[in-house]
């Protein structure tokens, strides 16, 4: 018979209460649909984690055992809904407590809430933080959570269980970490990581395994029991670096490009050895002989685990991107379809036991690009917030329910085995790390020096994916596993807390160079791209095919064919510089706001270049400005009255709710009106003041400012309605191509007085009028009649219909601890 | 073909590899190919690598060539361009590409950055004034862009006017209406691009055997 689980446990202790709880007051009815209730309930979600055994069979037969159970009950409610009816008839409960009924999503919920309030009070107390890692903080807090219910009389609840954390906790951080992963780091270091993953991992497991396997059979220990397979499985489950535990530490102390994606890559791809070592040993372990025959098949198997996960992932990456092709229409949906793509790239893989990492990863880093290109801004920030919001909390959970977990036990303590473990662990990952780059270093351009080998082997963190493996082991097959289970929670308290705490310390001794913080200014991205021709130029030359030819080969062939399938619209023709040009404009936009609307007067500003400064003097200014077209006074305000009828429609219009669409918000044509705004800026700007200036950094991170106004567009609105004031812009609304606007603005200083009055007046109107779309397409034509700046309409334009979303890192940052 | 020759001048590889810092094997490759691009002479031409199939695609394909032709890039303190140049040139401008040793002093570190900076500062420098003005960092852009159509040349303008402003805003600081500056100086040139790690990216994996001709040579030495 299969070993209780822990999920019937938890179920036995409801069952008493379950059954005492209601009072004699209760018919037998309301109990039996209740107890019904709540084995849907458990079945859901507890039961079914119940897999301690080997997952496949025992999982099978819990689920069996809960339909039976619950066939049971509803003979036992069915039975007695006969009786019930000859009973005399109660009074009708007015108010009754029924905690039962909503236990298990309560709990959940609260936990959440818990991990949530945790995070939030740890960033409350800044030096904490800055001293010790979240992570360690979040296990203390999670020892003291299970201590408090221990203390309480209750049993601990299972919570950190192999299904709940395979199945729900870990693909949001996967999928995060797959979607924003930085790829071009990451394919230029692929064979480093690789070998790490790969090799590194084999080495670990087999070092640690074997050598284990030695010290047991040291008479005296008390562990000659232990058999080689148990201690080679036991060898690949503490071997692998966990992407959670890299990615808590990592982020906090900031490490440059390089290391982060050497360490947190291998933490990745590791996962398709550790999945199939696992596999093999336990298989194995039953069986007893290993024959040759056994370790090809184990290779095959490792190709196919690794290889089919990355295929099944990107699948599923490929049609999600087709997918978001057709989305325009129904744009609040659209962000769901990258979850749910992405959750069943993972299943899939799950289901015939490939690598779901791989596959989450794979998904995500395929389907990017396009879906960028294809769903709108808003979307694309939903995407992110989702993502981060998940993982983050995910993450919380998973570290308070490793701190929780240990509580529970039961643990086995052996003094030989966890120290050896422990001492095993640090001595094989450095040998391997400085082994594997010693060869590494003979291919690499690149090459690793002495204080990077030590990062990436002191980063090599154990986490909650050891735990949970180990948890999985069957107590039957392996009755050494609540030793192994208490050595990996050892290891991994032993890893978190001392590596992870002074690691931070080791790098700021060891001065290893920090990630640089700066944003990506126009003229890298320029440098970047003309680098990669040039290198690709040059490689071309010598004759012979390397990295950089490949990778313009896969370029060229992505922008020809993949692209345009993947892609709506026009956009698959634009390039990255152009893609890039777009986004800093729009982000220009978007600083041009925080300013103030860059009309706070220039000398306001620290530093100022503009457009003239660099421009050759060859176009007198006064010769553009003639050519403007001229508008009587009396045209002019015939315009302003159309547009001004015509805006009132489309507000009434947009005003009306709609389930499936956003309301058009003041946030939004804010917006739009800066854009265009901004846009006449630097119009005149080229043509004739000399006021008008660059905007420079505000004072405020971008970042900051981007994240105060997502969170409330009135303060977004109040800005805007505060510049509104300025003539100069607020008469180009109306009419884009009238003198006025550009006499008032030439004369700017010296009409600032009455000028300002009046568009006082105009922002007032203009405020009534807030609910208005402003339509870009058409004021994108308007302006297009122009000269000069007028060409870069269509791309701008563009950028205000269908932003682009960026992928500007920084953005990232106030997710980040 | 050039296998007999390249393994019969030592001495001259000897004195090439001091100046390079390429390997001997380094050399004996890049000779051979050298050979096969000026089909056997001993001077290579710009149409020579014009015809390179490959090449025929990249965008900024005429820079790259007027790179190998450039007398900044010969070490030798000249400027101008030259028709056609000797495999030692050749070598040379090829040696700007070469990976930096492991362990480096801060100085050499600074050194090699400066050299490959420089290389590219000349690219975009082409009439070598000592400044990038806008008229040629424009020209850089839209090469850069020439590849996709009229929209790129029309926002290509539009982007190098951007990086312009940057640049000058980065460098200069505040500037009076009055004032003009003149182009992206050298010393600039190295401030824009701090962030970009160079010299652990302007790089290329030069072979160390030859892959493509092993047979070749085999059968070279044999005779």
């Amino acid at each position: 018979t299969p070993s209780k689980p822990p999920g019937t446990e938890c179920d036995g202790r409801d069952y008493p209460l379950a059954l005492h709880s209601p009072t004699g007051s209760r018919s037998f009815l309301e109990r039996g649909l209740l107890l019904l209730v709540m084995l849907i309930f458990l079945e859901g979600t507890v039961l079914t984690l119940g897999a301690a055994s080997s997952p496949d069979i025992s999982a099978q037969d819990n689920t069996g055992g809960g339909h039976d159970r619950r066939d049971d009950h509803r003979g036992i409610a069915g039975s007695h809904e006969h009786t019930n009816y000859t009973y005399t008839k109660k009074a009708f409960p007015v108010l009754s407590l029924d905690y039962h009924h909503i236990q298990v999503p309560f709990e959940i919920s609260l936990w959440v809430l818990l991990a949530s309030l945790m995070k939030l009070g740890f960033h409350l107390i800044p030096r904490l933080s800055s001293i010790v890692p979240e992570s360690c903080l979040l296990i203390v807090v999670g020892l003291l959570v299970g201590g408090l219910i221990k203390l309480a009389g209750e049993e601990v609840p299972p919570v950190l269980d192999s299904n709940l954390f395979f199945l729900c906790l870990l693909p949001p951080i996967i999928l995060d970490a797959g979607y924003f992963l930085p790829i071009r780091p990451f394919m230029e270091n692929i064979g480093t990581i690789l070998m790490f993953a790969v090799v590194g991992t084999l080495w670990n497991a087999f070092f640690v395994g074997g050598l284990l396997y030695a010290v047991c059979q040291i008479e005296g220990t008390y562990l000659s029991q232990v058999e080689l397979l148990p201690c080679l499985l036991f060898g690949s489950i503490i071997s692998a670096v966990d992407p959670v535990a890299v990615l808590a530490v990592f982020e906090e102390i900031h490490i440059n490009e390089l290391l982060h994606i050497l360490v947190f890559g291998e933490s990745l791809l590791n996962d398709a050895v550790t999945v199939v070592l696992y596999h093999l040993f336990e298989e194995y372990s039953g069986a007893g002989e290993v024959t040759p025959m056994d370790v090809v098949l184990g290779v095959i198997c490792f190709l196919i685990v690794s290889l089919g996960g990355i295929a099944v992932g990107a699948i599923y990456g490929i049609l999600a991107a087709f997918t978001s092709r057709f989305t325009s229409h129904t744009r609040v949906i659209e962000p769901l379809f990258v979850f749910v793509y992405s959750y069943m790239a993972y299943l899939s893989a799950e289901m015939f036991h490939l690598s779901g990492i791989m596959a989450l990863i794979a998904c995500g880093a395929v389907m990017r690009p396009y879906v960028e290109a294809n769903i709108s801004h808003k979307s694309h920030t939903t995407v992110k917030y989702f993502l981060k919001m998940w993982s983050s909390v995910s993450e919380t959970l998973i570290f308070i329910f490793l701190g929780v977990a240990t509580v529970a036990g039961p643990h086995a303590w052996n003094w030989t085995f966890v120290s050896v473990t422990v001492i095993l662990c640090l001595v094989s990952r450095v040998i391997g790390v400085v082994g594997l780059t010693f060869i590494i270093n003979k291919f690499r351009i690149v090459k690793l020096t002495t204080k990077d080998q030590f990062i990436v082997a002191y980063g090599g963190l154990r986490g909650a994916i050891a735990f949970s493996l180990g948890y999985l082991l069957d107590k039957d097959l392996f009755p050494m596993r609540t030793m192994f289970l208490t050595a990996i929670i050892t290891e991994i308290f032993f890893t978190v807390f001392v590596q992870g705490m002074t690691i931070k310390p080791l790098v700021d001794l060891l001065a290893v160079k920090k990630k640089q913080e700066a944003k990506r200014s126009i003229n890298e991205e320029i440098h970047t791209q003309f680098l990669d021709h040039l290198l690709t130029g040059i490689e071309d030359i010598c004759g012979h095919y390397g990295h950089h030819h490949w990778k313009d080969k896969l370029n060229r062939f992505n922008k020809k064919y993949i692209k345009k399938c993947l892609i709506a619209g026009e956009r698959y023709k634009e390039p990255q510089l152009i893609a890039f040009y777009h986004k800093m404009e729009f982000k220009q936009a978007i600083e041009l706001v925080e300013s103030g609307g860059g009309v706070k007067l220039p000398s306001a500003m620290p530093s100022q270049v503009s457009m003239q400064n660099i421009q050759p003097k060859k176009l007198p200014p006064a010769v553009a400005e003639r050519a403007l077209p001229q508008f009587t006074k009396g045209r002019e305000e015939e315009i302003r009255k159309i547009l001004r009828s015509n805006l009132q429609k489309t507000r009434q219009r947009l005003r009306s709710y709609n389930r499936h669409t956003l309301v058009a918000d003041p946030f939004e044509d804010g917006w739009n009106d800066f854009l265009l705004k901004k846009q006449r800026m630097i119009e005149l700007e080229k043509k004739m003041s000399n006021y008008l200036t660059v905007p420079a950094a505000p004072p405020d991170s971008p970042t900051m400012c981007r994240a105060r106004l997502a969170s409330d567009p009135n303060a977004f609105y109040n800005i805007k309605a505060s510049s509104e004031g300025v003539p100069t812009i607020q008469v180009d609304l109306a009419s884009p191509q009238s003198p006025d606007s550009v006499n008032m603005l030439n004369e700017f200083s010296k009409r600032g007085a009455t000028d300002q009055g009046l568009g006082q007046r105009e922002g007032a109107t203009r405020d009534e009028d807030q609910g208005l779309m402003m339509k870009p397409s058409s004021a994108g034509k308007v302006e297009k009649g122009e000269e000069d700046g007028g060409n870069k309409n269509p791309g701008l334009m563009r950028c205000l219909s269908d932003p682009g979303p960026s992928n500007e890192d920084e953005e990232d940052e106030p997710f980040l601890p | 073909m050039g296998a007999l020759q390249s393994l019969s001048d030592e001495p001259e590889y000897r004195e090439l590899a001091e100046k390079t810092g390429f390997s001997f094997e380094q050399i004996g490759i890049l000779h051979k190919r050298f050979k096969q691009l000026s089909h056997n002479e001993d001077m290579l031409r710009r149409a020579d690598l014009n015809t390179i199939p490959d090449l025929a695609c990249n965008p900024i394909r005429t820079q790259i060539i007027e790179a190998f032709f450039d007398k900044r890039n010969f070490h030798q303190n000249g400027d101008g361009t030259v028709e056609e140049i000797s495999f030692e040139e050749f070598l040379v401008v090829m040696s700007h590409f070469r990976p930096p040793a492991l362990n480096m002093t801060e100085e050499q570190r600074e050194k090699v950055r400066r050299e490959k900076l420089r290389f590219l500062f000349n690219m975009h420098d082409t009439d070598n004034d000592g400044t990038i003005t806008l008229e040629e960092y424009r020209h850089v852009v839209e090469e850069l862009l020439s590849r996709s159509g009229a929209l790129g040349k029309e926002t290509a303008k539009g982007i190098a006017d951007a990086a312009m402003l940057e640049v000058a805003s980065i460098s200069m600081g505040h500037m009076e209406p009055d004032e003009f500056y003149e182009g992206i100086t050298f010393e600039h040139f190295l401030k824009i691009l701090k962030d970009i790690e160079i010299e652990t990216k302007m790089n290329i994996r030069f072979l160390n055997m030859d892959t493509t001709t092993l047979c070749n040579r085999d059968s070279s030495s044999i005779r």
